[in-house]
């Protein structure tokens, strides 16, 4: 973001009535808003709609999924807003159409990875870098790795960029960024998924890039294309793979969900009275638990099942439940799992954070 | 006569060889290696009876001295002491051979004579005499020089193979194969492809730098050899080839003036079948003119690069032929369409297929239907012009199907296709959904396809801001309402399945949509869908029902994402048939707005 004239032009006013459109879900004044926005600054057309992309959207819908998790949003409402989120993204590129440059800097694609939903953040990737010149082939949400492949192979794509934001879903995009660097195209990495400073793009051989500006200026260095010496088996990146637990803890997933189940119901005596529906959102809730522990063992990090325990206690203290009743959960996995020393000592980890509360964390 | 195992292998080759190893020439490592020879068995025994030896017999007497073994042991002749003329080291080794049950584990010996370091390898003459192979040091370091060579480039070629391989997409296979010629076989490489109508493909590649592509109209009857090599005939020899005949347009810029160029050689890229090019190679000069092993070499790497190419030309001809099949049986976009939502999904059984058996298709009310209609209701449709697209018209149908065809994949979706089709044209019948039906019944009865389908209909109309439906089922599951309120209602249809039976019976729904309203058509593969946290529990409509009841004036595409997305949870990584949803809405806004040109001149509320 470089290209805009004159003073930094102030989102804020437009900022609150974005979010009171979006949670409102009033399509016409979101829309008007983000084009006000746009008309508001100086200059080209297309740093101005890029400027609101990032500095207006794409806040607005961090700010949802904080709404979202502070129990301040219904998963619907959160649906709702998202998706006129999108119809404002659809009015700013319509907007720029014409004014936008003709694709001169090679051509990239960008995709969720299979399994993930949330496609806002790999839009905007998308939009910003063709309102930079490239050519862009966005393949949308959860893009099954062999499409992602077979379009490489068919357009000659120099660079995929991959969105995630869910962690559990890392073997999967480790698996997409393996089979794109086996065929010579680079990968760069973007989302909540990758973790803290992209720590998990660097670990599955990916490059990384904050947002979508810093993706842009990241491709616009120009990225090394990898060697097909890069194709290698998830071990060989992994080495600590080979100790079996993180198969394990896949294949066996639905037991260890099932025994948990049946754990917390005789350790947190409130279950007993809960109803088939509040049954099955509790499976539901464990079936992400032993999720986020099968990735934690994946990339070897306790700190992402720690983070992911600690972030849901928060969800369910904001929703009214006390967030004790994950421990008998985390209680049985270790149970069930103790010849495993990893998942032993992740969920060891994760308990700890849970019962002494870190500083500035919700617990 | 038997080799110790393992000790002596291939140093037969070493005579036969003209030259050896390889030589770096700047920032390219060139490639220039021997050539291979196959050494058979009667070449091993010539080549083995050049090699010193000496044999002695029970006696100790030498019986005779062969090759340079006498250079070595200059004092050695027949009928002398071994004892005498042989090192002690040899001597040594010698009585531990003689003595009985020696033979049992033959290992060679090593010492020194005078200042070479000789190996001495134990064998037996016919005649039953003790045999000294002697091997010297020379021939040794020789022989691991080669070893080193071979090794470099069965590594080099399995690197190219590699490189090559990896990708399935013509235009990157060429930059490849012109980056790794001139990285390891020229100074510069054009490589020219197969005519594609005027123009061909040409890639330039300099030593050490990155491959230009363009595709330019060349004459290649203008070099020599080139036209032989696109035929796929036996290369022209480089020697043949004058570097001044070379046409301008085969060197790379950077390679400097065409006068610079010292040698050519043109290699024709094999295909399948057809050829897939040819490689022009120039080196700058005579000096470093192609030897025969290099130019063998080339024919080697070209083999790997014209099957990699001809293979990537064949995925490439496969997918634009896939591309083009399926381009109408991919489910279409909609939007919104004459103030009504529509918002479809789909995902196939199989993750790597992108069709099957399940369809959607909204056909926006007949034109000419529309301007009768327009006509009649000018007067009051005057309040609600818009400025692209014309007035939302109050009396034209909006016509939308969901269908399920029986099975998947492809076999599915192109039968799939078909119904499509013939729906399409009995939209004429489409304000009578009963006929509609009955015409595609006997039109899928006639056919020779064996399969049925289900299918639900709907024709929405806005009504102020209002939407009316007529909702049809024709064995499929009923509709479900999403009210403002939250509560989910089935539409109060049902029919027989079509293709089945001769006769059909239907019942059509009359339903009406508030702002914010939707109806719901989905395929039973939503419902059907088995798994969720504790594994094999189907999905069920009383989940869909309650997932519905939290949608309650939603847009309709995040209706149908939101049930999409939590189907596609619950089944996880299991097995799941195709689904698909559509969604028809009552946009929420309370009035009808013309948007700006922008937007494909449809109506936004």
């Amino acid at each position: 973001m470089t290209t805009i004239s004159g003073e930094t032009v102030g989102l804020a006013e437009s900022s609150d009535r974005l979010w009171d459109a979006l949670i409102h879900c009033d399509e016409t004044h979101a829309v008007a808003t983000v084009r006000t926005a746009v008309s508001a600054v100086d200059g080209d057309v297309c740093a101005a709609v890029e400027h609101v992309l990032l500095g207006l959207i794409a806040p607005a819908q961090a700010r949802v999924g904080r709404a979202w998790a502070a129990n301040e949003l219904t998963v619907a409402q959160e649906h709702a807003a998202t998706a006129i989120n999108e119809r404002c993204v659809a009015a700013l590129v319509d907007a720029a159409a014409d004014a936008l440059p003709a694709p001169s800097r090679g051509r990239a694609v960008v995709a969720c990875v299979d399994g993930e939903w949330h496609a806002l953040p790999a839009r905007l990737v998308a939009e910003v870098l063709r309102l930079r010149g490239w050519r862009v082939d966005y393949l949308g949400a959860q893009v099954p790795t062999d499409h992602l492949v077979a379009h490489l192979h068919a357009s000659g794509a120099e660079t995929v960029l991959l969105s995630s934001s869910l962690p559990s879903r890392l073997p999967t995009a480790h698996s997409a960024i393996s089979a794109c660097l086996a065929i010579g195209v680079p990968v760069v990495a973007g989302g909540a998924a990758f973790g803290p400073g992209g720590r998990y793009a660097r670990l599955l051989k990916a490059r990384w890039a904050g947002d979508a500006a810093a993706a842009a200026d990241l491709l616009a260095q120009g990225l090394e294309r990898p060697r097909p010496g890069a194709a290698r088996l998830p071990d060989l990146d992994l080495p600590h793979l080979t100790d079996q637990e993180y198969t394990m803890v896949r294949r066996t997933r639905t037991q260890l969900v099932k025994q948990a189940l049946a754990d917390v119901e005789n350790g947190f005596a409130a279950m007993r009275s809960y109803d088939e529906r509040r049954r099955e959102r509790t499976a539901e809730d464990l079936d992400h638990i032993v999720g986020f522990l099968a990735t934690a063992l994946y990339v070897d990090d306790a700190e992402l099942f720690t983070t992911f325990v600690t972030w849901t206690a928060g969800i369910l203290s904001a929703r009214g439940v006390p967030p004790q009743c994950l421990l008998p959960a985390l209680d049985s996995l270790r149970h069930q799992l103790g010849d495993f020393p990893r998942a032993v000592g992740i969920l060891t980890a994760a308990r700890r954070a849970l019962v002494v509360p870190r500083p500035g964390r919700a617990a | 006569m038997r080799f110790p195992a393992g000790a002596y292998v291939g140093r037969n080759d070493s005579r036969t060889r003209k030259g050896g190893g390889c030589r770096g020439r700047g920032a390219r490592t060139m490639v220039s290696f021997p050539e291979p020879t196959y050494a058979s068995d009667a070449s091993r025994a010539r080549t083995a009876a050049r090699h010193p030896s000496i044999a002695v017999d029970a006696a100790g007497l030498v019986v005779s001295v062969s090759g340079e073994a006498g250079v070595l042991l200059p004092a050695a002749h027949p009928g002398a002491r071994f004892a005498d003329v042989a090192p002690d080291w040899l001597v040594r080794a010698h009585e531990d051979r003689a003595t009985p049950g020696g033979d049992a584990f033959p290992q060679p010996a090593r010492g020194r004579i005078g200042d070479r370091g000789v190996d001495a390898f134990p064998g037996r003459t016919a005649q039953g005499a003790l045999l000294w192979w002697l091997a010297d040091d020379a021939e040794v370091s020789s022989l691991r020089a080669q070893l080193d060579s071979e090794r470099q480039r069965s590594r080099l070629l399995q690197e190219i193979s590699g490189e090559l391989l990896a990708s399935l997409n013509v235009d990157r296979c060429m930059e490849v194969t012109a980056r790794l010629a001139a990285q390891h076989l020229a100074d510069a490489v054009a490589i020219v492809g197969v005519s594609g109508g005027r123009s061909r493909a040409v890639t330039w590649c300099v030593t050490g730098g990155g491959a230009v592509q363009e595709r330019v109209a060349v004459n290649p009857e203008e070099m020599p050899g080139l036209p032989e090599a696109l035929l796929g005939f036996p290369p022209v020899p480089s020697r043949w080839i004058d570097p001044l005949q070379v046409p301008a347009w085969v060197v790379p810029e950077e390679f400097g003036a065409a006068d610079r160029i010292g040698s050519v050689v043109v290699v024709p890229l094999p295909g399948h079948g057809l050829p897939a090019g040819a490689v022009v190679l120039l080196r700058r000069s005579r000096e470093a003119a192609f030897t025969e092993a290099e130019e063998a070499f080339a024919r080697l790497f070209a083999a790997r690069a014209g099957a990699a190419l001809s293979a990537a030309r064949v995925y490439a001809e496969q997918t634009r032929i896939t591309g083009v099949l399926m381009r109408d049986l991919l489910p279409p976009e909609i939007e919104r369409v004459q103030g009504i939502d529509f918002s479809g999904r789909y995902r196939a059984a199989t993750a790597s297929e992108r069709i099957g058996g399940d369809f959607y298709d909204v056909y926006p009310a007949q034109a000419a239907q529309a301007a009768q209609a327009a006509q009649a209701a000018q007067a009051a449709q005057a309040a609600h012009e818009a400025q692209e697209g014309g007035p939302p018209d109050e009396t034209a149908e909006t016509f939308a199907v969901l269908g399920d065809v029986a099975g998947k994949g492809l076999e599915a979706a192109v039968l799939t296709g078909k119904i499509r089709n013939t729906v399409e044209a009995l939209l004429p019948f489409a304000a009578d959904h009963e006929r509609l039906l009955t015409l595609l019944n006997n039109a899928l009865l006639s056919s020779h396809h064996t399969r049925f389908a289900t299918l639900a209909l709907v024709s929405a109309r806005r009504d102020g801001r209002l939407v009316r439906l007529r909702v049809t089922s024709a064995g499929h599951p009923p509709p479900l309402i999403v009210r403002m309120d939250g509560r989910v209602e089935a539409a109060d249809t049902k029919g027989t399945l079509i293709g089945a039976l001769p006769r059909i019976s239907v019942r059509t729904a009359s339903v009406e949509l508030a702002p914010g309203e939707t109806c719901l058509l989905y395929t039973d593969g939503i419902a059907e869908a088995r798994g969720g946290p504790l594994g094999d529990t189907m999905f069920g409509e009383r989940r869909l029902s309650q997932v519905l009841a939290e949608c309650a004036g939603l847009p309709a595409e995040a209706v149908t994402e939101r049930v999409q997305m939590l189907a596609s949870q619950w089944v996880g990584d299991g097995k799941h048939d195709d689904m698909a949803l559509l969604a028809v809405a009552a946009p929420r806004n309370a009035h009808l707005t013309a948007v700006d040109g922008h937007t494909r001149g449809r109506f936004t509320a």
